[in-house]
C-alpha cells in the first residue's frame, strides 16, 4: 500500500509529512546534550559527556570539533552518532579552506552553516540516501570580529540563536537558558562560561567530569578546557548556588 | 545509488575521467554553487581535438584568412584617489579594421570593472560569464565580492582552459573593504596585484608614457590627463590601437566614467609642431 513505502525512504506522506526526516529529529533527541552560549567577546560550546568504559582511552571521544581557526561545531545525534558528524565534519573542514583558497578570506559562520544545511538538505531529497542523523551547533567570530552561534537539524533548515541546547533535555537547558540568559550574564568571559556550566549542570548527572567544554575568544583559537580548569569552576559555582540560598533564608528570617 | 549500479549507467564524472586524463580530472566537480561552477569547465571539448592545433592552422601561412579580433591597449593604475582606467576601442581582425567603437571595459557591477585585450570574443565570453558569477555571489551571500576573489574565479576559469588557445588579458578594478584593488589576469592564468598594469600590442609606448609621468601624489586631473596620454601615444604608434579613450575612475563610492575622447583630436593637441 502507499502509505507502508514513505517511511523507508524520503518522499512525502500523505498528510505531508516526511517520515525520515522525523525519524532523524527522534534521534537527535536521543543524544547527548550540547548547549552553546553566544558572549560579548567569546563562544563557547559544552556537551555532555557519557563516562567512558573503566577499558576505554578518554581522549578518543571528542564532540567538539574545530572546523577552521575561527570555527568550531559541536553535535547530538542516535547515542555517539560520531559517524554521521565526522562526514559533515570532513566536508566542512574542506569548504572551509577552499573558501579561503577561491575567496582569499576565511569562511563566515553562516557561510559554513548554510554549507552544512545544505549539504543536509541534499540527503533529505534523493533516494537511495538517509538523512543525517545529527543536529549540530556551529560557533565563531566573523572576520569583521561579530560572534556568531547556528544551528542545524537533520532537515537542513538552520537559525542563527543567542544561546541554544540540542539533544537529550534540549527542552530543559532552554528553559533555564531563556530564563537566565541577561546582558549581565554575558557581561564577562567567565560569566558566560559559567552559565554554560550552569546550563548544563541541569540536566548532568555527577557534575563537573562530565562536562566537555570548548570556548573561541575573538582573534584567538579554539581552546578545549581542561577537567582542572571545569571541577574549579563548577565549584565557584556551586558556592555562589550556596550563597544564594544564604541570603534568601537570611531575607526570610529577618 | 542500487539501480545505478545494477543497470551499468555510469555517472558523468566517471565517464569523465576516461576522456580527460588524470592531470585534469581535478578540476571536475560536481555542479554545485558553493563552489563557484568554475571548476566544472563550462564546455566539454569533444575527446581527441585538440583546439590550440587547430587555431594555428587557421593562418595566413596555413593558407586560411581567417583572424581573430586582436591588438589593443589598456592601462590601469592606482593614486591617491582610487584607480584610473583608460583602453582604446580599436577592433581589428588582421589588418581589417573591425570597429573603431568597441567596448573594451565591461561594468560587472557599480565598483567593478574588467578591461579586455587580446581575443575579443574569449574576453567578452569569459568576462561576462565572471560577471554572472559575481552578481550570484552577491545574491547569496548578502556582501559583494572582493576584487581579490573576483580576481581568482577570472584566473580559475582561465586555469581550466590551459593551454586551448585561449587569449584574454584582462584588469580587474575595484573598490572594496580592503580599499581599491588593482588585479591583472591571463589567459595563461597569471594573476597578479599591483599598482599599475597595461596589456595588449600598444603596452609597451603605455607603459613608457605612464611610468615616466606618474606621481602618488597626483590630482585627479593629472592622473585623468596622464591616462589620455597613455593611451593616445600608444594609439599612434601601435597600427593595431586607435579609435577612442574611454576612461573610467574607480572611487570609492563606485566607477564613474570620465571620457570618451577621440585620439586623433587628443594627439595633435600633445605633439604640436610634430606633424
Amino acid at each position: 500500500m502507499a502509505a507502508r513505502y514513505d517511511r523507508a525512504i524520503t518522499v512525502f506522506s500523505p498528510d505531508g509529512h516526511l517520515f525520515q526526516v522525523e525519524y532523524a529529529q527522534e534521534a537527535v533527541k536521543k543524544g547527548s546534550t550540547a548547549v552553546g552560549i553566544r558572549g560579548k567577546d567569546i563562544v563557547v560550546l559544552g556537551v555532555e559527556k557519557k563516562s567512558v568504559a573503566k577499558l576505554q582511552e578518554e581522549r578518543t571521544v571528542r564532540k567538539i570539533c574545530a572546523l577552521d581557526e575561527h570555527v568550531c561545531m559541536a553535535f547530538a545525534g542516535i547515542p555517539d552518532n560520531t559517524a554521521d558528524a565526522r562526514i559533515v565534519i570532513n566536508r566542512a573542514r574542506v569548504e572551509c579552506q577552499s573558501h579561503r583558497l577561491t575567496v582569499e578570506d576565511p569562511v563566515t559562520v553562516e557561510y559554513i552553516t548554510r554549507y552544512i544545511a545544505t549539504l543536509k538538505q541534499r540527503y533529505t531529497q534523493s533516494n537511495g540516501r538517509r538523512p543525517f542523523g545529527i543536529s549540530a551547533l556551529i560557533v565563531g567570530f566573523d572576520y569583521d570580529g561579530t560572534p556568531r552561534l547556528y544551528q542545524t537539524d537533520p532537515s537542513g533548515t538552520y537559525h542563527a540563536w543567542k544561546a541554544n541546547a540540542i539533544g537529550r533535555s534540549a527542552k530543559t537547558v532552554r528553559e533555564f537558558l531563556e530564563k537566565n540568559y541577561t546582558e549581565e550574564a554575558i557581561a564577562g568571559d567567565n560569566e558566560a562560561i559559567k552559565l554554560a556550566i550552569k546550563a548544563l549542570l541541569e540536566v548532568v548527572q555527577s557534575g563537573g567530569k562530565n562536562i566537555e567544554l570548548a570556548v573561541i575568544r575573538r582573534n584567538q583559537p579554539l581552546k578545549i578546557l581542561e577537567s582542572k580548569e571545569i571541577e574549579t569552576l563548577v565549584t565557584e559555582i556551586e558556592k555562589e548556588k550556596e550563597e544564594e540560598a544564604e541570603k534568601k533564608k537570611q531575607k526570610k528570617s529577618t | 545509488m542500487a539501480i545505478f549500479e545494477v543497470s551499468g549507467y555510469k555517472k558523468y564524472f566517471e565517464l569523465h575521467e576516461q576522456i580527460f586524463p588524470a592531470g585534469l580530472t581535478h578540476l571536475v566537480d560536481r555542479t554545485n554553487h558553493y563552489n563557484f561552477g568554475t571548476k566544472t569547465q563550462e564546455f566539454a571539448v569533444p575527446p581527441g581535438v585538440d583546439p590550440s592545433g587547430f587555431l594555428k592552422s587557421c593562418n595566413h601561412d596555413g593558407g586560411v584568412c581567417i583572424e581573430m579580433n586582436h591588438g589593443t591597449t589598456t592601462l590601469a593604475f592606482k593614486f591617491k584617489h582610487g584607480v584610473i582606467v583608460a583602453v582604446d576601442s580599436r577592433a581589428s581582425a588582421g589588418n581589417y579594421l573591425a570597429s573603431k567603437d568597441a567596448n573594451k571595459v565591461i561594468e560587472i557591477n557599480s565598483y567593478l570593472l574588467g578591461t579586455m585585450s587580446g581575443s575579443a570574443a574569449d574576453c567578452q565570453h569569459w568576462e561576462r560569464l565572471l560577471a554572472k558569477e559575481c552578481r550570484l555571489y552577491r545574491l547569496r551571500n548578502n556582501h559583494r565580492i572582493s576584487v581579490a576573489a573576483a580576481s581568482k574565479l577570472l584566473s580559475n576559469m582561465m586555469l581550466g582552459y590551459r593551454g586551448m588557445g585561449l587569449s584574454m588579458g584582462s584588469m580587474i578594478c575595484g573598490w572594496d573593504k580592503q580599499g581599491p584593488g588593482l588585479y591583472y589576469v591571463d589567459d595563461n592564468g597569471t594573476r597578479l596585484s599591483g599598482r599599475m598594469f597595461s596589456t595588449g600590442c600598444g603596452n609597451s609606448y603605455a607603459y613608457g608614457v605612464v611610468d615616466s609621468g606618474y606621481r602618488e601624489d597626483m590630482t585627479v586631473e593629472e592622473a585623468y590627463e596622464l591616462g589620455r596620454r597613455g593611451i593616445t601615444h600608444a594609439t599612434h604608434r601601435d597600427a593595431y590601437s586607435g579609435g577612442v579613450v574611454n576612461m573610467y575612475h574607480m572611487r570609492e563610492d563606485g566607477w564613474i566614467k570620465v571620457c570618451k575622447d577621440d585620439v586623433s583630436e587628443l594627439i595633435h593637441q600633445y605633439r604640436k609642431g610634430m606633424f
